[in-house]
């Protein structure tokens, strides 16, 4: 292969796919049975870091950034005048295998504009995934995007090959939708992810009676949805996200901040900040809902339709629920004590072990690395020693973040810098 | 006076069963004050009385078999981890953890509010992000002989435990992974994984993809590789207090696409 040429459309259709934040390469067990190449533990890895300080774990690109439709949130839309390029099925696999075994990526995540159809353009991407899988022998990680408005039958055959499958759905409400991407509607995004989700279903229930049933996306589905480009409330950036875990059984879904890319008056114009601060409240209610038993309407609901940017979720619900602390390092069960700002789920478990053998107090806590700035004015251990003034939702915010420091700090900070 | 406080040094040639032999001694002389040294730190001094234990393997499978009674296979995996920190003093802390364990009547190795264990605990956690770091951060590249080749320098002695992820996963590819720091490598010759010594050429520069020893396309691909961690860089998030975090600037050296 002529590699100036490779490395020209490398360029351009790793930079088209890189707004694509999903970078998972972990939830899928190959062994690698046959001495073929790769073998994939569940666990993921990620080999490198961008400077942005964001995981290199899978081989990102774009078969091609060729594209028939025109929304106005992405940078391949048809009307933007940028360079195309287009790979050939070969060279996607040739760069795989070969960044593969120099230990450089966990596998492949290939997405790609939409040229001709959406089934022209899905049976590409499977096209690969197949041959990777059985001409290479390959066992690493694949992540193939379901391309809207594609045929069932070929959601089917992707499933078989690849380990996560994923629609972004990207504008979280169906008003924005029609605003910035007219040409798309909100079936063609729901029906290759119930067929998707359908297929999981119906190969697990097979797996259990006939051994040899091949695996189908043992990975999962992911999706992801742009934040802060259509005026949308975290409130309904997280319902419409605890529909899709509910609906579809979504193992993750990803909210990107929009980084502006045109002068289109719908949008955030070029050089609006990103709001990164906002994108990772979100994730942070994503982990509690996921992780820590919040239902979505106990953090955001129709009065508070916003995440506070200044306190993270978990001690933003605390404050409007102190009538539930303190807790009892010693007592509380697991649920209550992952409820308690400060207190991480790694923090939790070793708790439990911990307070085995021992009544705890404020030096094991502070042992086991528990974020006690937070956490002291909602506990009570073996110790004399705690907070015993009535102190009222709006001090208690103050006196924590007094003593605590923000990375986020400038960003929070009322004053406006010059420099 | 003076010799019932001299402290008992055990010194041991540096592996992992020299150092449960000195433990079945402790054991056995039933010592107290004692401490265990690897034979290369251990130093004479006036007051410490010095002695160098032979490694004994049928001993220390007895020390072995004893923690596997008393230990999850999850504690001992954090003792081994915890020794091949190869930590100044480490020993001092794997015989309290083991004392402790011995002296318990039910199993107490996640017992983290004693001190040793949590320590250990620490210790085997650092252990454990070197060992996956280096999962992550090894580079290959292809030498003439068909051989995929990495230099590491990691800050723990991971080798022996980053083995089997290797063996699995490059399966159909002759490898051979050098610790320069340690001087040994791993080499996989398509059956099976051997320790190996060995002298490298006066001018090798480990750094350096020199056309004399790699293959011709491998250069090639470090670019392509480069090209493509350089595009995938979203430039209005720039955040190199992450990224440092992520790949500590130590490890640069033998990352191509940092270099």
């Amino acid at each position: 292969m002529s590699f100036e040429r490779i490395k020209e459309k490398l360029e351009i259709l790793a930079d088209a796919a890189k707004y694509d934040v999903s970078c998972a390469s972990s939830g899928s067990t190959r062994k690698n049975t046959t001495k073929g190449l790769g073998n994939s533990t569940g666990m993921g890895i990620c080999h490198s870091y961008t400077e942005d300080g964001r995981c290199v774990s899978l081989l990102k690109i774009l078969l091609t950034n060729y594209c028939i439709f025109d929304c106005a949130y992405c940078v391949t839309r048809k009307s933007n005048d940028i360079k195309r390029a287009a790979f050939q099925v070969q060279e996607v696999v040739d760069l795989t295998i070969n960044f593969y075994r120099r230990n450089y990526i966990e596998g492949l995540f290939l997405s790609s504009g939409i040229f001709k159809s959406p089934d022209y353009t899905m049976e590409r991407l499977v096209a690969v995934a197949k041959k990777l899988r059985l001409e290479e022998n390959f066992h690493g990680y694949i992540h193939l995007k379901s391309i809207p408005g594609c045929s069932d039958e070929l959601m089917r055959e992707a499933g078989l090959y690849a380990d996560r499958l994923s629609v972004n759905i990207e504008i979280p409400t169906e008003t924005g939708l029609k605003l910035l991407a007219p040409d798309k509607k909100r079936e063609d995004f729901i029906k290759p992810m119930t067929k998707v989700k359908n297929e999981i279903i119906q190969y697990k229930s097979e797996k259990k009676l006939i051994k040899s049933t091949p695996k189908y996306a043992p990975a999962g589905q992911s999706s992801q949805m742009i934040i802060g480009a259509s005026g949308e409330s975290d409130q309904q950036i997280m319902w419409t996200a605890n529909y899709l875990y509910d609906k579809f059984d979504l193992r993750r879904v990803y909210y990107s901040g929009y980084i502006p890319i045109s002068y289109d008056d719908r949008l955030p114009h070029i050089g609006t900040a990103v709001p990164m601060l906002r994108e990772n409240r979100l994730y942070q209610t994503d982990w509690l809902m996921r992780f820590y038993g919040f239902k979505v309407n106990e953090i955001v609901n129709n009065e508070h339709p916003n995440l506070d940017l200044d306190v993270d979720p978990k001690l933003g619900w605390a404050l409007r629920n102190l009538q539930l602390f303190p807790v009892d390092v010693n007592t509380a069960d697991k649920l209550m004590l992952a409820r308690v700002p400060g207190l991480g789920m790694k923090s939790v478990h070793k708790i439990l072990h911990a307070r085995r053998y021992r009544r705890l107090n404020w030096e094991h806590l502070k042992r086991l690395g528990v974020a006690l700035n937070r956490a002291k004015y909602f506990l009570v251990c073996e110790s004399r020693d705690f907070e015993r003034r009535d102190l009222s939702a709006i001090q208690l915010k103050s006196l924590i973040l007094q003593n605590s420091t923000s990375k986020y700090q400038p960003l929070l900070s009322p004053q406006l810098s010059l420099f | 006076m003076l010799e019932v406080n001299a402290l008992q040094i055990l010194s041991y040639d540096g592996t992992f069963e020299g150092f449960l032999t000195c433990v079945f001694h402790v054991y056995e002389r039933r010592l107290t004050h004692v401490d265990i040294q690897p034979s290369h730190v251990a130093i004479d001094s006036l007051f410490d009385a010095r002695e160098e234990i032979i490694t004994d393997f049928e001993k220390s499978k007895r020390v072995w078999t004893g923690l596997k009674s008393k230990t999850s296979s999850n504690g001992r995996l954090r003792l081994m981890y915890a020794f091949l920190s190869e930590q100044a003093g480490i020993e001092r802390h794997l015989l309290e953890f083991i004392r402790y364990v011995f002296d318990s009547k039910s199993i107490v190795d996640d017992d983290y509010s004693h001190e040793a264990v949590l320590k250990v605990t620490q210790v085997a956690k650092s252990v454990g992000r070197e060992k996956h770091r280096m999962e992550a951060f090894v580079r290959f590249r292809l030498t003439k002989d068909d051989l995929y080749f990495a230099t590491i320098e990691p800050d723990f002695n991971v080798l022996p435990l980053i083995q089997k992820h290797f063996k699995s996963r490059y399966a159909d590819q002759k490898w051979l992974i050098y610790d320069l720091k340690r001087k040994y490598g791993i080499h996989y010759d398509l059956k099976n994984v051997e320790m190996v010594t060995m002298e490298l050429p006066a001018d090798f520069d480990p750094v350096n993809t020199s056309e004399d020893f790699f293959a011709e396309e491998e250069l090639k691909f470090q670019l392509l590789w480069q090209n493509y961690f350089k595009s995938t860089n979203i430039e209005s998030r720039k955040n190199m207090k992450l990224h440092v975090r992520h790949v500590p600037k130590r490890y640069w050296k033998y990352l191509s696409e940092k270099r």
